[in-house]
């Protein structure tokens, strides 16, 4: 299947029969609901959210807003707590207790497909799909959504982050560098044109220069987008030179959110005078 | 998805002969009605006697009665004397279904029982202590009156009258054992057991009138004791391989080897009748073969059968035309001219399919075919075979194919549930597993009263057989498909529909496939055990080789079996780098 060089959309013509989810009105993010709330609303808001997995607490009722266009860092050790707080927003992950809102609306209001569909996701391994070609996974979404135009909105993704589409449109993943790898999946949450993308550890796995290679060129892009960007990372000069504001986690719980420059300042507590200290901030 | 499809496409165009199908329906009465047709195709391995009624010798049966269904145990002796009622039947007009070379005596008497086979020849001995499970007893008459008597009240079997000679167990060693330790008498043996390794059939290790029984008679404890079959079991012998074997006393390789039987000087071993065991159902239907098969009471003697079972495992020859000399011979059948095998078209089928004496048959001298190399003998003994060797893989492809297609229908979507199943998937898999330790023949028993004999048990359990490596390799491979993939393609908003039809499912392509090529080649070499149930195929003629000890007769099943094994393993794993995606790598 992968080897077909056409648009998805007209591989797949019945693509909306057996998806169940292509039959709802979905409810995206740029058509004003009626009771559409104020512009100030923050696109991402969590507010005392808990999540348990057996005696383990993820989060330990966790607030946090993120205001549209801004970028904001998830920092901290691994277990956290980031990446699940990062997976609330797009229903990967379902609270125990709290509110989860996107867009002012619940989370649990949406159909969760729909809602996917809607936001942008970049994980750490890229998750391309290794049977499709670049072209086909970075027009996914926009397949899945069913638009007639996926393939030109593949297209244009792909010349957004460096990879001209009649070069690299046809070949596999695996025929790519790693670096290429995660600009195809930062293509391929971005065709869409979401309003929200979530990145967990997007450059984690890549070497030293490819990584800031890749920041600065990400940080152009969301920049020239003004998408509203939630990014989780362990790496203190990654949410210092992309984020608006940086939160830091610990333990599941969350303790301080604020601008880089607040958090250099005022540091709430020594766990974080601790963590700039160590990444050679401070 | 659609190379999945793909995948089953060609599974399924394999079946290229498209031989006839067996029954849907694994129902008993079904499968008897449905066997014979499957047979013609058939020919039976042992005897190269065609088992299509259009090709059978004698008249043609006067009546639609289905035909007797007359089985034998895989060793000559049995194959010999059912072949002797089997044609002495025929000449009465009266059709035949041969099952020759039943598993062992479970297999046989369970067959009998279940109503799947009509007669096949036994052992009072064997009865008794195998069956029955009863103490031993010397007065050979008084064990037959109580076998059959016991026989009829418990399972409404038959014994016809005894047929007239005496079969018992023969302890032998080679003749210089006997000379250098001066061996006469198994006292003398046990004496000196100490010194020695014993080989002995399974049968005579776990039977109390065999080893057990021996032990506590004569104090007997050999230095080791070697589990061999009946065909290895002189050989090895002979090459000094183990000192001392068990045999028969009418067995036909104890001269042409030049053994010395022990005497029985405490009488351990009585000497047991053999006789016809019929069925009680059709003791009561069919009068007529009851009447034809009662003509052979009382008038075999050892020395004859000694002599078939000579010719049958020593010479070579045919089972068919040792049966029908021992018929001339008695004075039953009247040879019709057959000496020259011309004139009967049954008879040069016979001739040409036996192979052995076909250069005989057309005038040459048969040191010719003993010149040449055994390669060139064997190459030769194939092309003679060819139609029924072709036949055999036929019906071992169908068993496979059978077999393996309903495994498949079954197993893939059950492996794709388990998967949405979040416990107890592994529990079932394991569970499905435990069958894999079954042994084969065990299972095979087991079916019998519920599914009888022949080619729906042998499908039956190739399937269970065959359900643990597709199950498991598609409940891993579905499961385990890269999980990031699956996780980033959820995360962007594909249903889990979706997600199996266009991630999960190509992606375990190869997996699966990877589980039917293993559940395929089992099936090709355990389906060479059907023939122990009468399912045909080529265990055929190396059942019925192991019996005759007929090395050519062996190679004839194993190098196909073998080579079909190759032949499904290389296609399948072409198979399994077609249905693997682009962009993914197999090894």
């Amino acid at each position: 299947m992968g080897r077909d060089s056409r648009a998805p959309s007209e591989r797949e013509p019945s693509a909306n029969l057996d998806d169940p989810a292509a039959h709802f009105d979905e409810p995206a993010l740029d058509e004003p609901a009626p009771d559409e709330p104020a512009l100030d609303e923050p696109a991402l808001r969590a507010y005392e959210v808990v999540k348990r997995y057996g005696a383990t607490i993820a989060l330990d009722r966790v607030s946090l807003d993120v205001a549209r266009g801004s970028c904001v860092a998830l920092v901290g050790e691994s277990g956290s707590g980031k990446t699940t707080l990062l997976r609330c927003f797009n229903a990967m992950v379902r609270p125990d207790a709290g509110f989860v809102d996107v867009g002012g609306r619940p989370v649990s209001s949406f159909d969760p497909v729909a809602l996917r569909r809607a936001i942008g996701y970049v994980q750490q391994e890229g998750g391309l799909l290794p049977h499709w070609s670049v072209l086909r996974n970075v027009a996914l979404v926009p397949w899945l959504r069913g638009e007639e135009d996926a393939e030109e909105q593949a297209r244009a993704a792909l010349d957004r982050v460096g990879l001209p589409p009649a070069r690299f449109g046809d070949r596999w993943p695996r025929d790519l560098s790693g670096g290429q790898r995660q600009r195809v999946a930062i293509a391929r949450a971005l065709a869409g044109s979401p309003e929200i993308i979530l990145l967990d550890e997007p450059f984690g796995a890549l070497d030293a220069i490819t990584r800031s290679e890749l920041r600065r060129s990400f940080h152009n892009l969301r920049a020239g987008m003004g998408v509203t960007s939630l990014l989780v990372t362990h790496d203190l000069h990654e949410a210092v030179e992309l984020a608006d504001e940086i939160a830091v986690m610990k333990g599941g719980a969350l303790m301080q959110v604020g601008r880089p420059e607040e958090l250099l300042s005022t540091p709430a507590d020594g766990y974080v005078e601790e963590l700039l200290k160590r990444a050679g901030i401070g | 998805m659609r190379r999945v499809g793909l995948l089953i496409v060609v599974v399924v165009g394999v079946a290229w002969a498209a031989p006839p199908r067996p029954p849907s329906e694994p129902a008993v009465t079904l499968a008897r009605e449905a066997l014979p047709a499957l047979d013609t195709a058939t020919p039976d391995a042992a005897t190269g006697q065609p088992t299509s009624p259009a090709r059978q010798p004698g008249p043609a049966p006067q009546d639609d009665r289905p035909p007797v269904i007359i089985a034998s145990k895989p060793f000559a002796e049995s194959y010999v004397l059912a072949e002797i009622f089997a044609q002495l039947l025929e000449a009465g007009g009266i059709a035949v279904d041969r099952r020759f070379g039943l598993g062992a005596t479970e297999i046989a008497f369970g067959a009998l029982r279940a109503g799947a086979i009509d007669i096949y020849p036994e052992y009072t001995g064997t009865a008794l202590a195998a069956i029955l499970g009863e103490e031993m007893q010397a007065d050979a008459e008084a064990v037959y009156r109580h076998v059959a008597g016991t026989f009829r009240e418990r399972w409404d079997a038959r014994w016809l009258a005894p047929l007239g000679f005496e079969n018992t167990y023969a302890i032998a060693v080679r003749r210089e054992t006997a000379e250098e330790l001066g061996l006469t008498t198994l006292s003398d043996l046990a004496r000196e057991a100490g010194g020695l390794r014993a080989g002995f059939t399974p049968d005579f290790i776990g039977r109390s009138d065999g080893l057990p029984g021996l032990r506590a008679a004569y104090g007997f404890e050999a230095a080791e004791v070697l589990p061999l079959l009946q065909a290895v079991k002189y050989e090895a012998l002979v090459e000094s391989g183990v000192d001392v074997i068990d045999g028969y006393s009418t067995d036909g390789l104890i001269a042409r080897y030049d053994l010395v039987v022990l005497e029985d000087d405490r009488g351990f071993f009585p000497p047991y009748e053999a006789a016809g065991l019929v069925n009680g159902d059709f003791w009561g239907r069919r009068p007529d073969a009851i009447a034809a098969l009662s003509e052979l009471s009382g008038l075999l003697d050892e020395e004859r059968v000694r002599e078939w079972n000579r010719r049958a495992e020593s010479d070579g020859d045919p089972v068919a035309e040792i049966a029908r000399d021992a018929l001339a011979e008695l004075g039953l059948v009247v040879a019709d001219g057959g000496e020259t095998g011309e004139s009967d078209p049954a008879e040069s089928a016979v001739a040409r399919e036996s192979g052995r004496n076909s250069a005989a048959a057309a005038g040459s001298a048969p040191t010719a075919e003993s010149a040449r190399s055994p390669v060139v003998g064997f190459a030769s003994y194939m092309w003679q075979n060819r139609t029924d060797i072709l036949g055999h893989a036929r019906r071992h492809i169908v068993l496979v194919i059978i077999s393996l297609a309903a495994a498949a229908l079954l197993a893939i979507p059950a492996g794709l549930m388990l998967v949405r199943v979040a416990g107890g998937a592994e529990g079932v898999i394991r569970a499905i597993g435990l069958v894999q330790t079954i042994p084969s023949l065990a299972l095979l028993a087991f079916m019998i009263p519920a599914l009888g004999i022949g080619v729906v048990p042998a499908v039956f359990a190739l399937f269970l057989y065959s359900l643990f490596p597709i199950l498991r390799n598609t409940y891993t491979g579905v499961r385990d498909a890269n999980p990031a993939a699956v996780d980033a393609a959820r995360a962007l908003g594909m249903t889990p529909a979706q997600l199996l039809r266009h991630v999960r499912l190509p992606l375990a392509a190869p997996v699966i496939m990877a589980g039917l090529r293993t559940a395929a080649v089992i099936n090709v070499g355990t389906a060479t055990i059907a023939a122990f149930i009468g399912a045909g195929g080529l265990g055929d003629p190396i059942v019925a080789g192991l019996a005759l000890s007929d090395t050519r007769m062996i190679l004839s099943g194993a190098i196909p079996a073998a080579a079909l094994a190759l032949l499904v393993d290389g296609a399948l794993g072409l198979a399994e780098k077609r249905v693997a995606p682009g962009g993914v790598a197999v090894e």
